[in-house]
């Protein structure tokens, strides 16, 4: 007996009893909708966040500094340059980054939600920005303090007329003119990094009146130098401070690597909870292969006198059960990618369901209707065709 | 016990049993269904094995139709030693040598007339087109080939019988073994049955019945009559002793047991 015909039989009978075959695949069909479903979100949010900071740069390191009022120790913006200059190999493109508390104004109307940073002339290449109009700030506008900004692109869209250059933005009363245009960056609304205007530093610090620049951006020289070019300045800053302040130093990629191996680690115990309905799901089918095996001993008696021989009959039922939990394997996969579309809907990601869950997740649950079906195949396959063709 | 009165040429022998015992072990005490039976028989014959529930008849049907093996002695088939084969072998044996006619048809439900009939021919490994092609020609043979795809639960029992013996034909097995294929039938259908059986042996079939119906056996052309697992009587199906011999009461119907239901 060729396999083909074990198909087509076992493809009968499946069909000779839908509910219960519908019935049977439902364990299978749930814990790979399950699997499915979990591994595209866990895919999709890691696809969200690894795009998010993509669009910040990759080799960035963020410095927090809080010195004590009373202290003596402190740490400068000179003493921050003088460090990166002494350590080229491992760090550039370093940027004090000022928030500025203040009414943003174009002409008569107020900004309410305009972020205002200050920064250097390294900026741009610390997070990618791309101009679309002008320049970016420059060392002589920072050095002299000019009242020029680089503006985002909701800023120009919406209240600059669409046309930006040369126009004056009021920063806590102090004209500045606008030099550039960043090319747009989010969805260009309200809320996205396109609604953020950048002045020197050394204007930003003056106009918070003061002389200490809590926050730095700094670029690791490569990749492979990140780890080092964080030690090394933790270690400067724990030299210079020693105690009488805090500060933190973090890397977004070694954040988002972090990020993704507890996501990864969660995603994979989620799924192997799903998982644990596949192997409920099989002994379902055991449990209906062996009922399936009791009910048709008269069936069996006639194939084996007949000339059945013993693999024949456990071909037949092994490929019944096989067949019956891949086709719960393909609705789950289906149904699991269907979740994990609607999901990704919902959460505002796109999720493409990968071919590697769905290919596995097929020869999982192929691979459990061979396991769980070989016991009961056996036991058909073992019959005595004497008994097995007296039974009722 | 009587002899056979010409002996049989070696060649023309297809079943021999020779000096066979089957011995179930009932708690502590030994059952001998079958008690030292040896029986010839050639090709073509037409062969009635009679006898009351309990004689052996079916055992001795098992072991030849190769569903059992013998506790001792031989059985050849064909010329092959068949009595020590295991459960595979004897299925390919089954399966090329012999075509089953039960009580009870066993036709698969839910499988059509057509690959009911296939079923020999599957597991001898016959190709889709050529089995097809051989089991509508076998249908035909019983006259059912228009209904080939029907189910059996949408014929007669005559007819669901009629396509068990197409199932039997399918794979030119040269011993047809019909195990009381009239037990479940009227008399009428059951006279249909046994009139194609005569026209299959009149057709050179090797023909062996089971039955404890005395009436029945009379169509074959010889009588072995089992009891308490001894051959009693072994001759032409016309002589008187046939049906009432010294050892046993003339015979009533019975009903049929769960045993004899095979």
């Amino acid at each position: 007996m060729d396999i083909g015909q074990a198909f087509k039989m076992s493809f009968k009978s499946l069909m000779a009893s839908k509910l219960r075959s519908i019935l049977t695949m439902l364990g299978i069909i749930i814990g790979v909708a399950a699997v499915i479903a979990i591994m595209s979100i866990g895919q999709g949010l890691m696809n969200s966040v690894n795009e998010m900071f993509s669009s910040l740069g990759s080799n960035i390191i963020q410095v927090g500094l809080y010195v004590r009022g009373e202290s003596n120790r402190t740490v400068t913006v000179n003493d921050m340059y003088d460090f990166v200059n002494e350590n080229q190999e491992l760090l550039c493109d370093l940027s004090p980054i000022v928030s500025v508390q203040g009414q943003v104004k174009c002409g008569s109307e107020v900004l309410e939600r305009t972020y205002v940073n200050g920064v250097s002339e390294s900026y741009d290449s610390l997070e990618l920005l791309k101009m679309s109009e002008g320049r970016f700030l420059q060392y002589v506008d920072v050095v002299r303090k000019e009242k020029v900004c680089v503006v985002g692109t909701y800023i120009v869209d919406n209240f600059l007329d669409g046309d930006g250059m040369g126009k004056i933005v009021k920063i806590n009363g102090e004209n500045f003119t606008v030099i550039g245009v960043i090319e747009q960056r989010g969805d260009n609304t309200e809320r996205s990094d396109d609604n953020q205007i950048f002045i020197p530093y050394t204007n930003a610090l003056k106009i918070n009146g003061t002389n200490f620049v809590e926050s730095y951006g700094v670029n690791a020289t490569s990749k492979e130098n990140i780890a080092a070019a964080r030690l090394a300045l933790e270690t400067f800053l724990e030299e210079k401070l020693s105690g009488d302040g805090f500060y933190y130093v973090e890397s977004l990629s070694e954040m988002l690597e972090e990020y993704n191996k507890m996501q990864n680690t969660i995603v994979t115990v989620l799924a192997a909870i799903a998982g644990i309905s596949l192997l409920v799901g099989g002994i379902g089918i055991m449990n209906i292969m062996l009922v399936s095996v009791t009910e048709r001993t008269r069936e069996i008696g006639i194939r084996k006198s007949l000339g059945a021989r013993r693999r024949d009959i456990r071909l037949q039922f092994i490929i019944e059960a096989a067949s019956t939990s891949a086709i719960g394997g393909v609705i789950g996969i289906v149904l699991g990618s269907a979740v994990g579309m609607v999901a990704g809907v919902l959460m505002k990601t796109t999720i493409t369901p990968t071919l590697s869950p769905i290919l596995l997740s097929f020869g999982i649950s192929v691979g459990i209707g061979i396991i769980f079906g070989y016991l009961p195949a056996n036991k058909a396959a073992k019959l005595n065709p004497i008994d097995a063709l007296r039974y009722d | 016990m009587q002899e056979i009165s010409n002996t049989p040429n070696e060649q023309d022998v297809l079943i021999k049993l020779q000096d066979v015992y089957k011995i179930y072990q009932m708690g502590d005490s030994e059952v001998h269904a079958l008690d030292g039976v040896s029986l010839e028989i050639r090709r073509g014959e037409f062969v009635a094995i009679v006898g009351q529930s309990g004689s052996g008849k079916s055992t001795c049907m098992n072991i030849i139709g190769c569903l059992d093996v013998p506790t001792s002695g031989k059985y050849y088939l064909n010329g092959v030693d068949v009595s020590t084969m295991k459960d595979d072998e004897q299925a390919q044996i089954r399966n090329k040598m012999l075509g089953f006619i039960f009580q009870q048809y066993n036709l698969i439900p839910k499988l059509n007339l057509c690959e009911n009939v296939e079923l020999p021919l599957l597991y001898a490994g016959v190709p889709p087109a050529e089995r097809q092609r051989r089991a509508m020609a076998s249908l035909a043979r019983v006259g059912l080939e228009e209904k080939a795809q029907n189910l059996p639960s949408q014929l007669s029992g005559g007819q669901q019988q009629r396509v068990s013996i197409a199932r039997a034909l399918a794979g030119d097995p040269p011993v047809i073994l019909a195990d009381e294929p009239t037990g479940a039938l009227d008399s009428h259908t059951g006279r249909e049955v046994l009139s194609f059986l005569q026209k299959l042996h009149h057709g050179g079939n090797t023909i062996v019945l089971i039955t404890h119906d005395n009436s029945i056996a009379r169509q074959a052309q010889r009588i072995v009559r089992l009891a308490d697992g001894k051959i009693i009587y072994d001759g032409a199906a016309d002589r008187p002793e046939a049906v009432v011999s010294a050892f046993e009461m003339p015979e009533e119907v019975m009903p049929e047991t769960a045993e004899e239901a095979v």
